[in-house]
């Protein structure tokens, strides 16, 4: 369907771009790469009178890797974080994750921030910021504030930003070198939203025993989860067959999926016990691949 | 609102409404109707055109959003005295029936085997997932454009 009508304007300051928000009485919107709000356009989702595109701010697209962790602009694109050799090492899991958005043609136009504003339940990065604590930045006519990963999202596409609110970067915390990780979703076609996906990671004590796992999963609810159910039977253990088989079992008992036409409960429930276990076995593989070193 | 920008190598200004996609815009104002528009909500790829080198849906961008950057549509891939190697290799392997998803095909296997000429099987079906077709099957999209990347590193990316 065409678009609904509305009022556009392209700022080029951060401080112009929220004034015209606070103008808009919360009809007004950001516009970034558009690949979630132009759909939603298209299906009368959302109806804003006024569009405010953040494409002539400056300094928003930027990847930072620093000792302090990752921190990507709101205006970064999927394919930036795909295409930047240094989040092999720097953030291996957002790599990953990210690796799953939608298809080529979004992914050259998604953006960090819109997703995260849009707040879909099966979007990769929510999962991410969620699952790694993050805390993401937004500007706001009285300044900036961050708000953590774990109060920004409220629900099915809904967050914790003002109206007249823009998210201006998400920072990540460090990521040590030795650390376990994995990412797995599943969805009938690739590139479709995930039925059910699951991120997470975790630390190595000296015996080898997982310490500090976190543990997220999208698609399973109305916005993503941490599993502290699921973080409590890794930790303080080997992770082993049946450590993951635990792991497996407590992650399909601890979240309540709702029946909708793309799955029902009971299948999604069983789908994120397994890619907690997969993500779970790629962690390990990957653990055996570095402990053997190069062949 | 006014909005200039450049087509296939020609310099373009239109007067648009903001609610205006670039793929209407391309075909209604500028009157170029080799991009396709199929579902209108970024599922389809039929509308994709190639936006300052990247591949990218023209019906989840606005025209006015295109301001200020080299658009290359399907138009801007052909030329007068023959078929381009892609094109030649679509036909060669019937890579089109209906011929409504091609446009969308070619502008995407373009712009990827300009960045990447040694994409592997896996990469080209990996990208052209984002483009729907009803007729074929894929399989002889998926040979078409791999045997097209020989003119690709010939070319060093740049000509179509």
């Amino acid at each position: 369907m065409k678009l609904p009508n509305f009022e556009y304007a392209a700022p080029s300051s951060l401080a112009e771009a929220v004034a015209l928000l606070a103008s808009g009485g919360g009809e007004a919107k950001p516009i970034a790469g558009g690949q979630s709000l132009v759909p939603m356009l298209a299906f009368r989702l959302a109806a804003p009178t006024l569009l405010v595109d953040l494409r002539r701010i400056p300094d928003l697209d930027r990847i930072s890797v620093t000792a302090g962790g990752v921190r990507l602009g709101a205006m970064v694109r999927w394919r930036d974080i795909t295409d930047d050799p240094r989040l092999t090492t720097a953030h291996p899991l957002l790599k990953s994750a990210v690796a799953h958005v939608a298809h080529y043609q979004v992914r050259n136009r998604g953006t960090v921030g819109g997703s995260l504003a849009h707040a879909d339940p099966a979007a990769e990065l929510p999962a991410i910021a969620l699952t790694c604590e993050a805390d993401i930045a937004a500007a706001g006519p009285s300044g900036t504030r961050g708000i953590a990963a774990a109060d920004f999202f409220l629900g099915a596409l809904t967050t914790a930003l003002a109206p007249d609110e823009i998210i201006i970067e998400v920072r990540l915390p460090p990521w040590p070198p030795a650390r376990r990780w994995g990412f797995e979703e599943f969805a009938r076609r690739r590139g479709d939203f995930a039925m059910a996906g699951a991120a997470l990671f975790y630390d190595e004590d000296a015996s080898g025993k997982a310490t500090n796992a976190h543990v997220g999963v999208l698609g399973v609810g109305d916005r993503p989860l941490r599993l502290a159910e699921v973080e409590a039977v890794l930790n303080g253990h080997v992770i082993d067959e049946t450590t993951i088989a635990r792991a497996q079992k407590a992650a399909s008992a601890s979240v309540e999926p709702a029946d909708d036409i793309h799955a029902s409960a009971a299948y999604r429930r069983a789908l994120v016990g397994t890619m907690v276990e997969r993500a779970l076995g790629s962690a390990c593989t990957r653990a055996r691949a570095s402990h053997a070193g190069p062949v | 609102m006014p909005v200039r920008f450049e087509v296939n190598g020609k310099n373009v200004e239109v007067e648009v409404e903001p609610r205006l996609t670039l793929a209407d815009c391309l075909r209604h104002n500028l009157r170029l109707t080799g991009t396709h528009v199929g579902c209108e909500h970024g599922v389809c790829g039929a509308c994709t055109v190639i936006v300052d080198g990247a591949a990218v849906r023209a019906c989840l961008m606005l025209a006015v959003q295109a301001e200020n950057t080299k658009v290359v549509t399907v138009e801007g891939l052909s030329r007068d005295d023959g078929l381009t190697p892609l094109q030649a290799s679509f036909r060669k392997h019937h890579a089109l029936q209906c011929g409504f998803c091609t446009p969308g095909m070619i502008t995407t296997a373009h712009a990827l085997l300009s960045e990447e000429p040694d994409a592997d099987a896996e990469r080209v079906r990996e990208v052209l997932s984002g483009n729907l077709c009803r007729c074929t099957g894929y399989v002889s999209i998926v040979e078409a454009v791999l045997d097209a990347r020989a003119a690709y590193r010939k070319r060093e990316g740049t000509a179509p």
